[in-house]
């Protein structure tokens, strides 16, 4: 890509699908490029507006129930995202984004509703209490080094099938809730980690963005994201310690 | 509508020696938790709320029998809402209220047993237990303030909170609801009751007025003129405000001129008086009580440390962000210091942060602080907002030349700092 094109970052209906700071994520990607001197730009996709299908970036973040099933009837009627994918533009959901891209999802209701099929997973509800807290997991080497952190909140169960590949294996936390955390496939990538995830995950971001614009990019050097990534990985093992202190009596 | 329509019988005998023998005893068995602890040196009003409910789980319905009962909840200003309408009631009564913004069912049950006597409860109430507590005590009135995302780790998301207000709004007989018509969610919550009188509030945050409520569609239109396709659409209030100036139902219109600063707390104060009207109180002297106030548990108050002139300020969610940023003193030189903790009372999910435009702040000399400063420190650099990253606060108003300061801190670090700077550390 050459660096007088504009990378269009779309944020996919974030009236309904930007619970809680998932937005962010577009902010990290905009930053990152234009620190790089690349243009980029980030569209509000509303919900009840077209969806183009032109974009390099589509973003979408948690949300209830309820807003799974409007975008999803949205998102059907307005495909420009899926055919974006088919192109290979950039996909990462977030949560209740990850299900979506899903075949299937079933709410706490029991109700089973149809996804976008842009992702091998299906999403069942959990068995045991609902997974919040911070997440800290092991990428697929094949794509990243780094570990990566996050916070999750959700009560969803997702098995990844054979047409994708978990993204990273969870070594504190819930995540899928069978050992690994998130999907992806070609360029769609999905994850229950907010934070927001690229925030908190800057090889990720940058991962991401490489694709986008069709060339490695060199690191950013932000001292204080190391910081904010010790910290954390701080807090999650005193979490496990206290947990199996606890555990032993 | 009357605004005298449910005017109170101040005269009528009240309480003491009427709790079933039940009550009463555990009533005297808490506020005995309640002496000892604080001749321990505690606190001591939440132990005995916990002490008397322990032993009579009934008793909140039975300490607000035949009081006039006002609930105030929503996500942001219960605790000034609360102090401004037990000020406006204090007017015609004497009045028991939960003015330490202890606002679950032990602080309301130390607050009523504390004081019997009183004939009028206002209680601030976390709006995830208002459903509970107004099927106890069956309230004169409710005042729902806004709803936005806060604490979603701890409590769930907004939209969830309001149908649980929702349902229990809608069960309730005898319930004047007071609410904000500005705001999408609260709205939504109200619009079912019995009898509900409309403000206009406005608010600074429309990030979760953005899909209805009711279908999950489009709302169009801002603050003063939302509706929804599906037919959900903003009532026409009653009561209004707008740039300091309130608007009655009779058409009166006059300055509020308050001694707390901005629009959330004329937001507040309309709210209140709008309650404090219906339940019989005249709207000036109402008013004239609710100026007096200049602090609302530590808010706004300036604290000195080391020639350091700090003003404390309160924000802990976007929402409380929004109407928080246009306070700042914007004169040069004039540093914010912005306090962030993550305990279990402030939520451990700190990814709120990046829903606040901290975008604002550029040009401004900023420092990150708090337990989560980290969180800030990295939100604040890709808002391009240069800053300093000084973990202590103490250390972080130290590195400030002499002068006034801002600092706005979330809920324990404003806590921590309101006792520490007051004990001079």
């Amino acid at each position: 890509m050459v660096r007088d094109s504009v990378v269009r970052i779309g944020l996919v209906m974030p009236d309904v699908l930007g619970t809680y700071g998932d937005s962010g994520n577009a902010t990290v990607l905009r930053k990152r490029l234009e620190w790089r001197g690349y243009k980029a730009e980030v569209v509000d996709l509303a919900v009840g507006e077209t969806v183009p299908n032109s974009l390099d970036f589509y973003l979408l973040g948690g949300g209830e129930d309820r807003a799974q099933t409007l975008a999803v009837a949205h998102l059907t009627a307005n495909p420009g995202m899926q055919e974006a994918a088919g192109r290979g533009a950039v996909v990462l959901a977030i949560c209740a984004g990850l299900q979506i891209l899903g075949h299937d999802f079933t709410g706490t209701d029991g109700v089973t509703h149809r996804g976008l099929s842009l992702l091998d997973v299906r999403t069942t509800p959990g068995t045991g209490a609902r997974a919040v807290g911070e997440l800290l997991t092991t990428p697929d080497p094949a794509l990243l080094q780094a570990s990566m952190t996050g916070f999750e909140n959700h009560q969803g169960h997702t098995q990844v099938g054979p047409g994708a590949r978990p993204l990273s294996k969870v070594v504190y936390g819930t995540g899928n809730g069978d050992g690994a955390d998130g999907a992806y496939a070609g360029r769609v990538v999905a994850t229950y980690m907010h934070g927001p995830v690229l925030a908190r995950n800057p090889e990720f971001a940058d991962l991401l963005l490489s694709w986008a614009v069709g060339e490695p990019l060199a690191p950013l050097d932000i001292p204080v994201i190391e910081t904010l990534r010790d910290e954390r990985r701080r807090a999650v093992q005193a979490m496990a310690a206290r947990r199996k202190r606890l555990l032993k009596f | 509508m009357d605004p005298r329509s449910s005017g109170l019988d101040v005269s009528s005998s009240h309480l003491d020696g009427d709790l079933p023998t039940r009550t009463a005893a555990a009533v005297k068995a808490g506020n005995l938790a309640s002496r000892l602890s604080k001749a321990a040196g505690r606190a001591g009003g939440i132990i005995g709320g916990r002490v008397t409910l322990a032993l009579d789980p009934n008793a909140l319905g039975q300490l607000s029998r035949d009081r006039t009962i006002a609930l105030v909840t929503g996500t942001n200003g219960k605790t000034t809402t609360t102090m401004m309408l037990a000020k406006a009631m204090s007017v015609i009564a004497p009045v028991a209220t939960n003015h330490t913004g202890a606002n679950m069912p032990d602080g309301l049950v130390a607050a009523l047993s504390t004081d019997q006597t009183a004939p009028v409860g206002v209680l601030e109430i976390d709006e995830n237990y208002l459903p509970k507590i107004a099927d106890a005590v069956q309230p004169a009135v409710i005042v729902l303030l806004n709803l936005s995302r806060d604490q979603m780790d701890r409590v769930g998301e907004v939209r969830h909170t309001e149908r649980n207000l929702r349902t229990a709004i809608s069960r309730l007989r005898d319930t004047t609801v007071v609410a904000n018509c500005d705001d999408v969610l609260v709205t939504s919550a109200a619009i079912d009751a019995d009898r509900v009188i409309w403000v206009s509030a406005g608010g600074n945050w429309r990030g979760d007025s953005t899909s209805c409520p009711r279908c999950g569609m489009r709302v169009h239109g801002g603050a003063t003129d939302w509706y929804c396709d599906c037919g959900f659409a903003r009532p026409t209030p009653s009561w209004s405000v707008v740039d300091g100036k309130l608007t009655s139902p009779n058409g009166e219109s006059f300055e509020l001129n308050l001694r707390l600063p901005g629009s959330a707390n004329e937001a507040d104060a309309t709210l209140a008086l709008a309650a404090s009207t219906h339940l019989g109180v005249p709207l000036r002297p109402a008013l004239e009580r609710i100026r007096t106030i200049t602090g609302v548990g530590g808010r706004y108050t300036t604290l000195t440390r080391n020639e350091r002139v700090v003003r404390l300020l309160l924000a802990k969610n976007p929402a409380g962000w929004a109407e928080t940023l246009p306070l700042l003193d914007k004169s040069p030189g004039h540093p914010v210091i912005i306090a962030i903790n993550g305990r279990e009372a402030d939520g451990r999910d700190k990814s709120w942060l990046w829903d606040v435009p901290f975008e604002r702040l550029r040009g401004r000399t900023v420092i990150a602080t708090g337990e989560r400063s980290a969180d800030l420190a990295v939100r604040l650099t890709y808002a391009d907002v240069a800053h300093t990253h000084i973990p202590d606060p103490y250390q972080a108003i130290d590195s400030m030349p002499p002068g006034g300061i801002e600092l706005v801190a979330n809920y324990t670090a404003f806590r921590d700092l309101k006792t520490g700077l007051s004990n001079g550390s």
